[in-house]
Order: C-alpha cells, then sequence, then structure tokens
C-alpha cells in the first residue's frame, strides 16, 4: 500500500514554480522598490526604485497566477 | 353569413398578428444566458474601457514621447526612456515623494490610531452613542474644497480659532502661529486638516470589524479569567486586524493621490514644503505643459501604488486565512 502510494507521488515542482516562495519574493522586491523610491538618502536608490518596483509588480501578477 | 364572418374574423386576426411587435422573449429566445448576460453587462464594460483602461494605455504612450498640451499641432516624437530618466534623476522630484511619503506616513498612523479608538469607544453603546457617531462622521461628508476653505479661515493668525486656541494654552502670540506660512508647520497643518476629515471613515471601518466579533468569544476569555488588556491584545485587535489593513490601504491608497487640500490649503508652498507628488505633477503637465514628462511620472506613482496594493492584498488574504 505504501510502495503504492509512494510511486504515484506527484513530482515536487521546482522553487521557481512554486506560488508561495515566488510571491513571498515578488513581495520583497516591491517592497524594496517602495522604499527606494520614498528614501530621502541617495538618489542613485531613487534612480532604480522604479525598475525595481515595475519587475516586482509585474513577477507578482504572473506568479499569482500559479496553482497552490 | 357564418362562413363571411370567419373569413372577417381570420383576416382580422392576421391583421391585429402583424401589427403587433414581436416581443423581445421571441427575439432573444435564440441567445444563451451567457449571451443575454454579455449584452446586460456590456456597457458597463464599454464605459470602464473608455474611461479608465484607455486613458491608462494612452498615458502609457504619451509617456514616451515629447507631447505638449498646449501645442496639439506640434509634431509628437518618440523620446524612447527620457521621460522616465528625467523623472526619476530629478532632485526636485524626489523630494516630492519624501514629502508624500512624510504626509502619507503620519496621516496614516493618526487616523487608524485615532479612528480605531473611537471605535472601540463607540462600539461600547453608552447613552447616545447613534448620536455621537453622526456628529463624527460629520467632517467625512464634507467636500474637500469647503473643508480647506474653512480651515485656512481656522488657519488664520490674526482670526482663526485654531490660532487662538494654540495660544490660549501656549501662551504664544496669535501672530506667531502661522500653521501654513511656516515651513515647519504647514506640513503639519496638513496633516492636521486630513486626519480631521478622514479618521472618522477609518472609524467606520473599524466599527465594522469591533462589531463581527462574536460575544461569545469574549464571555470564553471571561470564563478563563482573562484581563481586558488580554482580552483586548489576544481577541479585539487579532479579529479587527483585516478592517484596519482594509482601512489602511484605503486611506494609503488615497493619499498618495492627495491634491485638493493640499492645494486649496497650501498650493504646494511655502517653497515647496507642502509640495506632494500630485502637485509637483499638476505643475509639470499644467504650468510647465510637459504633458508627456508628467504621464511618465504618473506612470510611476500608478505603480508604486498598485506594487503597495499588491502587498496589501497579499497580506490581508494571509490575515484572514489564520
Amino acid at each position: 500500500m505504501t510502495d503504492h502510494t509512494l510511486t504515484h507521488k506527484k513530482p515536487r515542482r521546482p522553487v521557481f514554480l512554486r506560488r508561495g516562495p515566488m510571491e513571498a519574493l515578488a513581495v520583497a522586491i516591491i517592497a524594496l522598490g517602495f522604499l527606494m523610491l520614498f528614501q530621502p538618502f541617495v538618489l542613485v536608490l531613487y534612480t532604480y526604485s522604479f525598475i525595481t518596483l515595475l519587475a516586482g509588480t509585474v513577477m507578482f501578477t504572473i506568479v499569482s497566477k500559479f496553482p497552490e | 353569413m357564418t362562413a363571411s364572418h370567419d373569413t372577417f374574423s381570420e383576416k382580422m386576426a392576421d391583421a391585429a398578428i402583424r401589427a403587433t411587435p414581436e416581443p423581445l422573449a421571441v427575439r432573444v429566445r435564440g441567445l444563451s444566458d451567457r449571451a443575454i448576460a454579455w449584452l446586460f453587462i456590456a456597457p458597463t464594460i464599454v464605459l470602464l474601457l473608455a474611461i479608465n483602461i484607455f486613458p491608462l494605455f494612452w498615458a502609457i504612450y504619451l509617456s514616451f514621447t515629447n507631447f505638449r498640451a498646449n501645442r496639439p499641432n506640434a509634431v509628437v516624437q518618440n523620446v524612447g526612456l527620457g521621460n522616465y530618466s528625467r523623472i526619476l534623476n530629478d532632485p526636485d522630484i524626489w523630494a516630492s515623494m519624501q514629502t508624500t511619503a512624510h504626509f502619507v506616513f503620519w496621516t496614516i498612523v493618526l487616523q487608524t490610531l485615532i479612528g480605531f479608538a473611537l471605535a472601540y469607544l463607540i462600539d461600547r453603546k453608552f447613552r447616545g452613542h447613534a448620536f455621537w457617531t453622526t456628529l463624527i462622521l460629520i467632517p467625512m461628508m464634507l467636500s474637500p474644497a469647503v473643508v480647506g476653505n474653512f480651515w485656512r479661515f481656522l488657519y488664520e493668525p490674526q482670526i482663526g480659532l485654531f490660532a487662538y486656541a494654540v495660544s490660549f494654552v501656549s501662551g504664544i502670540p496669535t501672530s506667531d502661529i502661522q500653521m501654513l506660512g511656516n515651513v515647519h508647520l504647514a506640513p503639519w497643518a496638513i496633516i492636521i486638516v486630513d486626519t480631521w476629515m478622514w479618521t472618522p471613515y477609518v472609524m467606520l471601518i473599524c466599527l465594522a470589524g469591533l462589531r463581527s466579533i462574536p460575544d461569545y468569544i469574549y464571555e470564553a476569555a471571561e470564563v478563563d479569567r482573562a484581563s481586558p488588556w488580554r482580552q483586548f491584545w489576544s481577541i479585539t485587535v487579532p479579529m479587527a486586524l483585516p478592517f484596519i489593513m482594509l482601512a489602511v490601504l484605503f486611506r494609503g491608497i488615497e493619499n498618495f493621490k492627495m491634491f485638493d487640500m493640499v492645494n486649496l490649503l497650501t498650493g504646494g508652498g511655502p517653497g515647496s514644503t507642502t509640495e506632494v507628488a500630485s502637485i509637483a505633477l499638476k505643475r509639470d503637465a499644467f504650468e510647465a505643459w510637459a504633458t508627456g514628462r508628467s504621464s511618465a511620472f504618473a506612470i510611476v506613482l500608478f505603480v508604486a501604488v498598485f506594487g503597495l496594493a499588491n502587498i496589501y492584498v497579499k497580506a490581508l488574504n494571509k490575515v484572514k486565512q489564520r
């Protein structure tokens, strides 16, 4: 019985196709972009904030469609 | 006689059938339920596309051009990422982002704390709580134009009630209390007005959250001899948290776009101390007439708010799953 169950067990998806970790990564990138956009210390961080935010937002939109 | 009467009746019936318009049900008989549903929602979708989606895509297109709205006949050239590069390397726009962040942070903190405290008090259901709820909700019902104008009068150093009250408490002469003219006080003047106006909104959402907590949970906690302090932190706050987060999300998005109140109270001044992003955007679009550049600025703000909303929706789902 155990052998039967083991043979039919679905292979685990790779990390970059799993919704949970990828969503967490996208949220982290958005948060980083957000902090870069509004921080008052370094102009270069502000310059690259938009691309960071955009990358995070696009990534979140895509990975949130992945199955659980 | 009977035969001719029958013929006449048949002719009349035929004429009546031909004259009667075909009922809608017969005409749409061939349509599926799905098609009829699409027919009903199509006007809304068309309106949404025309009012929301088309302007968004048009702004994205304009953000890559040198289009100027005051020169509609001039040749429009593609400037690539030039507008974005200028926006993201401009120290003045960077400063306006910091002003926005300061405004959004403090308004959200104050509105959430005061709004939740008011909701907690109103939820006690004391005598006359309905009257007080209505009274507290009044600022939210006023137009921002009205609020901006009468707070200008309240902030007047010579005749304003606010300056008089502060002077009465602190002993500082009223002429020294320049809420809208002082570079250090002007940002706080706007925060005070926004908090005064929108705290009732946060209170309403928090009140809905508090009213949704079943009484039996508190009763069980009392049986277990949990202190009111423990009940507040272990029951009230966790169960009202999704509502609080929703209020923070709504106010956060709204305050990023804050324009009318700031424009009426200070117009971005003194200097540029209260020049939030939307005021800078308006100056770029309608004073400098750099429509392409201001479109790029608007897209940067849109992506920031959209990203923030994504984070919040994820956090909200996580809290609701607990």
